[in-house]
């Protein structure tokens, strides 16, 4: 861990020792290279947060700038992944998914299971989520429980450079669809990365922080909410216990129910809108599971019922904070 | 003058910033003795107790159990028993005025590890203190130079120490060749020479321990002195189900109670602890390191080199420090060496007897180098 880097840099890492390591893995997507309008070849953003830069030069061929057209593009990579090619494509913002959305839930999806096994599908689909950005309701959706619903996808969500570089390898090599959601307001967070190349398994939660008083479950940029709402609540003597499940599918249930049998209270932290969510979801799996074990009402801190907004003031409002955190964590903690 | 020891919560590990009380082990007006252990705390990684740095009578315990402490804040003072009351309220209080935690934890931060390329391999290591004597930590199978966090300060007040990663190990280079005694022993003696040390006293643990025996068979001239703790290569048992465990275990789970083997008190194996293993375990590169290591030195679950007879024939001094309970290597290995050997046992301590005896084997081998 001699060094620290960026959220972004960790993905690029990733790419580039997958791509150097094996001949089949591809970078495909907007904006990857050329683009801008400029004439001829050339090295343009580098996606639109800039994570690809300069992969377009240091693997020629193997770095695919794709029309503004989802359908074509992720049916495309979904193919060349059936095909034999290991595709990473880059699919801006998650909210694009609508327009692609039969060719990840009924083709890639399915296709292990429809041919018995015998066809795979080792495509990865990295897509940027969250809101914060001031880009409105159709670019800062968190839609991850969409395709956690859908069996045959794998869901990942990093929160921090380690877990995206290590999860990110596992990703490009597991043999299924991987839906690999960045949130935008983590790419500048640095952190301690190993040079090696290395992986995170799916299914391990990360318990981020120990406590015996509360549970709290949090994903993408809310496990950095939730710390600092565990840091102030540690100085009124509240010990919480963080964890972030890292893929939600699939869902390292165990470490979640074990942390709620010791604590009995639960708090589950989600940015994306509360209906069908992985707040409800969790929160299920605990009523139903470690009913005995629960002290108090579990606790969900997620946007409202709405779409993002785009003014300023009511996004702030919008996404969960750490105050909405320390204020739950009390609830749990004080109820009798 | 009478001596007033200021005892402050020492920096165990780069990002150590604090540490929460679990106890106090010594009450207020017990007598102590220079490197006994006054309090218990616990770090996001580790558990630790720290030793008063001179005798006398403990004055004043000044953190409360559960209360979290910076780096570099003060626990406890220790003074005479003639030292008026009201001169050890002015050291607190003067103290306490002139204590920033931002400037405690830089001035505690030390040295940082570097790296050393030695013959197409990259060595991490980290160096400590200043002296003409040198001192270099080896550790054991799976470890890195953090095994020594408890120790590496301590022993470098008056010599020059270094701790370094094993090849395959922490953050060295993860091709170990052949995966033999010989290639790490030679590893090390290609580290000497790339720091620009003609001879050392050496620490090895476990593995490290046969590792700097093989060097000292090898080349003797390069080795002042030996001190051997809970020490592979003094015997062929060995847990063969630790290793085994070790190199296959794939999640916390597994590891866990593998890891919890290394301890006498498996209380002392944290979460992140075992978290930071598996963070080396998956590395690419180690599986295959480690297995190879298993193979060429505990195949078929038994140390295939026993260096008795070498060690026999050392001329250096000899120190061989073990726990009375420990469960990868037997104590018994201890026993029926040849009677210029120093041995001590440590009673009711496991095989990271480095860490879980910090105090006492901080003090053996000062005393031993002196």
């Amino acid at each position: 861990m001699a060094r620290k880097i960026t959220f972004r840099q960790a993905i690029h890492e990733a790419l580039v020792q997958e791509m150097t390591r094996d001949p089949t893995v591809i970078v495909m997507g907007e904006d990857n290279a050329g683009g801008m309008g400029a004439p001829g070849e050339q090295d343009a953003w580098g996606g639109v947060l800039g994570v690809t830069k300069g992969l377009y030069h240091q693997f020629p061929g193997r770095v695919l700038d794709t029309p503004i057209s989802e359908a074509a593009f992720i049916g495309a990579a979904i193919g060349a992944a059936a095909c034999g090619l290991r595709p990473v494509a880059e699919l801006m913002f998650i909210d694009f998914m609508g327009v692609c959305l039969d060719q990840i839930l009924n083709q890639a999806a399915k296709f292990k299971y429809m041919f018995g096994g015998k066809a795979k599908t080792p495509v990865v689909i990295r897509t940027m989520i969250g809101a914060g950005l001031r880009a409105a309701a159709q670019h800062s959706q968190c839609l991850y429980s969409l395709f956690t619903h859908v069996p045959g996808l794998k869901v990942v969500i990093p929160s921090t450079p380690y877990d995206a570089k290590g999860l990110l390898i596992e990703s490009i090599r597991d043999n299924d669809p991987v839906i690999f959601c960045e949130h935008k307001l983590l790419y500048g967070l640095e952190g301690d990365v190993p040079e090696e190349s290395y992986i995170v398994p799916f299914g391990e939660a990360s318990v981020v922080r120990e406590g015996d008083d509360v549970t709290v479950v949090a994903l993408a940029r809310m496990v950095h909410f939730a710390q600092q709402a565990a840091d102030a609540l540690q100085r009124k003597g509240i010990h919480c216990e963080v964890i972030d499940p890292r893929t939600t599918s699939p869902l390292d249930e165990d470490t979640i129910l074990e942390s709620v049998e010791k604590t009995g209270r639960l708090v589950v932290v989600d940015e994306s809108n509360p209906r069908c969510s992985m707040a409800s979801d969790i929160a299920g799996l605990v009523a139903q599971r470690a009913f005995k074990a629960l002290k108090a009402p579990i606790e969900q801190v997620t946007a409202p019922h709405t779409p993002a907004p785009f003014s300023d003031v009511l996004e702030d409002l919008y996404v969960p904070s750490p105050a909405k955190i320390e204020a739950a964590v009390t609830r749990v903690r004080e109820y009798r | 003058m009478a001596a007033i020891h200021k005892i402050t919560l020492p920096k165990w590990g780069l990002s150590m910033a604090s540490a929460r009380v679990n106890g106090w082990l010594k009450d207020v007006g017990a007598l102590v003795k220079e490197g006994e252990e006054l309090l218990e705390v616990e770090t996001e990684k580790i558990t630790g107790v720290v030793a008063t740095p001179g005798g006398g009578v403990l004055r004043r315990q000044l953190a409360q159990v559960g209360e979290v402490v910076s780096v570099g804040g003060l626990l406890a003072v220790v003074a005479d028993a003639d030292v008026p009351e009201t001169e050890i309220d002015a050291v607190v209080a003067d103290f306490r005025a002139n204590f920033s935690e931002t400037s405690a934890a830089e001035a505690k931060a030390g040295a940082e590890p570097e790296k050393v390329v030695v013959g197409g391999r990259t060595l991490r290591y980290l160096r400590r203190g200043q002296g003409s004597d040198v001192v270099i930590l080896v550790h054991g199978f799976g470890g890195d130079l953090n095994n020594w966090l408890f120790n590496h300060e301590a022993l470098a007040a008056a010599r020059t120490v270094y701790a370094l990663d094993l090849p395959g190990h922490g953050e060295s280079s993860k091709d170990v060749g052949t995966g033999t005694l010989r290639e790490l022993a030679q590893a090390v003696a290609a580290f000497l020479d790339a720091v620009g040390v003609s001879s050392a006293h050496l620490v090895g643990h476990s593995l490290g321990g046969a590792v700097a025996l093989a060097l000292a068979a090898a080349e003797p001239q390069r080795v002042r002195s030996l001190a051997l703790l809970a020490s592979a290569g003094l015997g062929a048992e060995i847990d063969a189900g630790y290793i085994e465990g070790f190199v296959t275990a794939a999640n916390r789970n597994a590891l866990k109670p593998h890891a919890a083997k290394l301890f006498a008190d498996a209380r002392l194996v944290t979460r992140r602890m075992i978290d930071d293993l598996l963070k080396y375990k998956r590395l690419e590169g180690v599986e295959a390191s480690l297995r190879l290591l298993s193979e060429r030195l505990f195949g078929g679950g038994r140390q295939t080199t026993v260096l008795r007879e070498e060690l026999a024939g050392l001329h250096q001094p000899v120190l061989v420090v073990w726990g009375s309970e420990d469960q990868i290597i037997p104590v018994r290995h201890a026993s029926g060496l040849p009677p210029s050997v120093r041995v001590e046992v440590i009673p009711g301590k496991g095989h990271m007897v480095m860490m879980e005896a910090a105090g006492e084997v901080n003090r053996l081998l000062n005393a031993f180098w002196s």
